[in-house]
């Protein structure tokens, strides 16, 4: 097993498919009364979160709670790093309390690599910069093989924000790893060039949704960043979501078992219309659900054993 | 009950190996502790076996349909994965954690029989045990195993025994069944002491 999880390009289809698996089993402790299980009893895990996030934060401190773990929740906000603390010495500090592993969100792409070198414990990226988001695609894969009952050879469409989305990257990464094709949608200005061929050759790249459509078993939207809108990549959010957002029409094109997912928060209006969103192919709550499930299992294949 | 013959002397230098139960004495052995179950349990009643992975699950469900011929009762046969609450689960890589099916019916107030293919120092029994607890609360827990090799760790004792086989620690009490590896059998790797 890997010792810190940071991409999505850590997992060859072996292990990934061993924590899709592990994740199943650790769904049915959801449906009992007690949802505990002893396996990480007296470990402890730290929340590192130098960003805003509600569903990761709360995502990883419910699965660490599950498999009775401690937990402890750092936010930078009113912490030693508002007086400015670098993230360095923030994990000496962490190591000394003896942190067994560290969730880190940061806006830095690349700050979850450096902070694997500086502590003993096993680092897990809950998202950094406009890099990485490894656990959310992981959580994306075992919600479509749920669904739809197997990856490989699957063909989904990432719509939206690919330049600014660290949920496409680790997603391309990790389907492309398990044999599912992987086309990225969106407007010109919203997709890097040779991005397709830099993270997993094989995934195409289309700026016409439509045309899209009636292929694809999966349909992910991103999330607009409302704070990139005045950066001027489309001309208005009109202009985007007309040929961009996914409304019930355009569901209707898909083909009939396709999904449609989103990472969350959603732009209710914006990528997607509420239609879509709380239609029965909408995946969405389900994918906060197999969080857990997921988180669980990365935890416990990292911290259960003696990995060391 | 088939006693063994007695332990003949295995030529010393090499390891040994000494077949003790053969295919069709596993299966005789599995149909006694069946009669004995309907015996002990009053027509095994409100009783749910629970398999230990690996092999405790398909001697669970042979168990289940041996009595179903037997007295004609069904009884719902599950699956218990202990691998989360092992008491050396940091002193190994981290293990692949196994499927756990409890019967639609629960636990609850049911007489829980776990059945595993081999008793030894009872951590095993002792980490059922405490699955059990978070996933019910039956009335009371029985223990059947095929084979009993000694050497207990705990205070346990199993309520159905296959077999009593008398070992050394340095030996090894392997059992294979048809369903996970081909061929029923029960064999006994022998250490240096004979």
């Amino acid at each position: 097993m890997i010792r810190h999880l940071l991409s999505g390009a850590d997992l060859d289809a072996d292990t990934a498919t061993e924590i899709l698996d592990t994740a199943a089993e650790m769904a049915t402790v959801a449906g009992r009364e007690i949802k505990k299980l002893p396996a990480l009893r007296g470990r402890t895990v730290v929340n590192l979160f130098y960003e805003d996030s509600t569903r990761t934060r709360i995502s990883f401190e419910a699965a660490a709670k599950r498999l009775s773990a401690d937990v402890i929740n750092f936010s930078a906000k009113g912490s030693s790093v508002a007086k400015g603390e670098s993230l360095k010495d923030t994990a000496l500090t962490l190591q000394a309390m003896g942190a067994d592993a560290v969730v880190v969100r940061h806006p830095a792409s690349g700050a979850p690599h450096r902070l694997a070198n500086w502590v003993d414990g096993s680092v897990v990226n809950a998202g950094d910069g406009t890099h990485e988001h490894p656990t959310q695609a992981l959580l994306d894969a075992y919600t479509m093989r749920a669904r739809l009952g197997r990856l490989a050879g699957l063909s989904v469409a990432v719509v939206g924000d690919v330049l600014h989305s660290r949920v496409a990257r680790s997603n391309v990464l990790l389907l492309s790893t398990l044999g599912a094709k992987v086309t990225l949608v969106g407007p010109p200005t919203l997709i890097p060039v040779d991005i397709a061929g830099a993270l997993a050759p094989g995934t195409d790249v289309s700026y016409d949704l439509d045309a899209v459509l009636p292929d694809v078993d999966v349909v992910m939207m991103l999330r607009v960043q409302r704070e990139r809108m005045k950066d001027s990549y489309f001309p208005s959010a009109r202009e985007y979501s007309r040929r961009y957002g996914l409304d019930g029409p355009r569901m209707r094109r898909l083909p009939e078992h396709a999904i449609v997912m989103h990472p969350g928060p959603m732009n209710r209006g914006m990528e997607i219309t509420p239609e879509v969103a709380d239609s029965p192919r909408s995946t969405i709550v389900e994918q906060v659900t197999n969080g857990v499930s997921v988180r669980m299992a990365v935890l416990y294949l990292l911290l259960g054993g003696n990995n060391r | 009950m088939a006693y063994p013959p007695a332990a003949r002397s295995s030529p010393p230098r090499q390891p040994s190996v000494k077949v003790i139960l053969a295919s069709a004495d596993v299966q005789r052995v599995v149909d006694r502790i069946a009669h004995q179950i309907l015996e002990k349990t009053q027509g095994a009643a409100d009783t749910v076996l629970l398999g230990i992975p690996t092999r405790g699950a398909p001697l669970a469900r042979r168990l289940a349909s041996r009595i179903s011929t037997f007295e004609d009762v069904v009884v719902p046969v599950g699956v218990l994965d202990i691998t989360l609450y092992r008491d050396d689960l940091r002193r190994h890589a981290t293990r692949a954690i196994g499927p756990t099916q409890v019967p639609s019916g629960g636990i609850d107030g049911k007489r829980v029989i776990l059945v595993d293919d081999v008793l030894f120092s009872g951590r095993t029994v002792r980490a059922a045990l405490d699955a059990l607890n978070d996933v019910g609360r039956p009335a009371s827990v029985q223990l059947a195993v095929l084979v009993d090799r000694g050497h207990r760790e705990l205070p346990i004792r199993a309520d159905y025994v296959g077999k009593n086989i008398p070992t050394a620690l340095a030996e090894s009490v392997k059992v294979t069944l048809a369903e996970t590896d081909g061929a029923d059998e029960v064999k006994l790797y022998g250490g240096t002491h004979s």
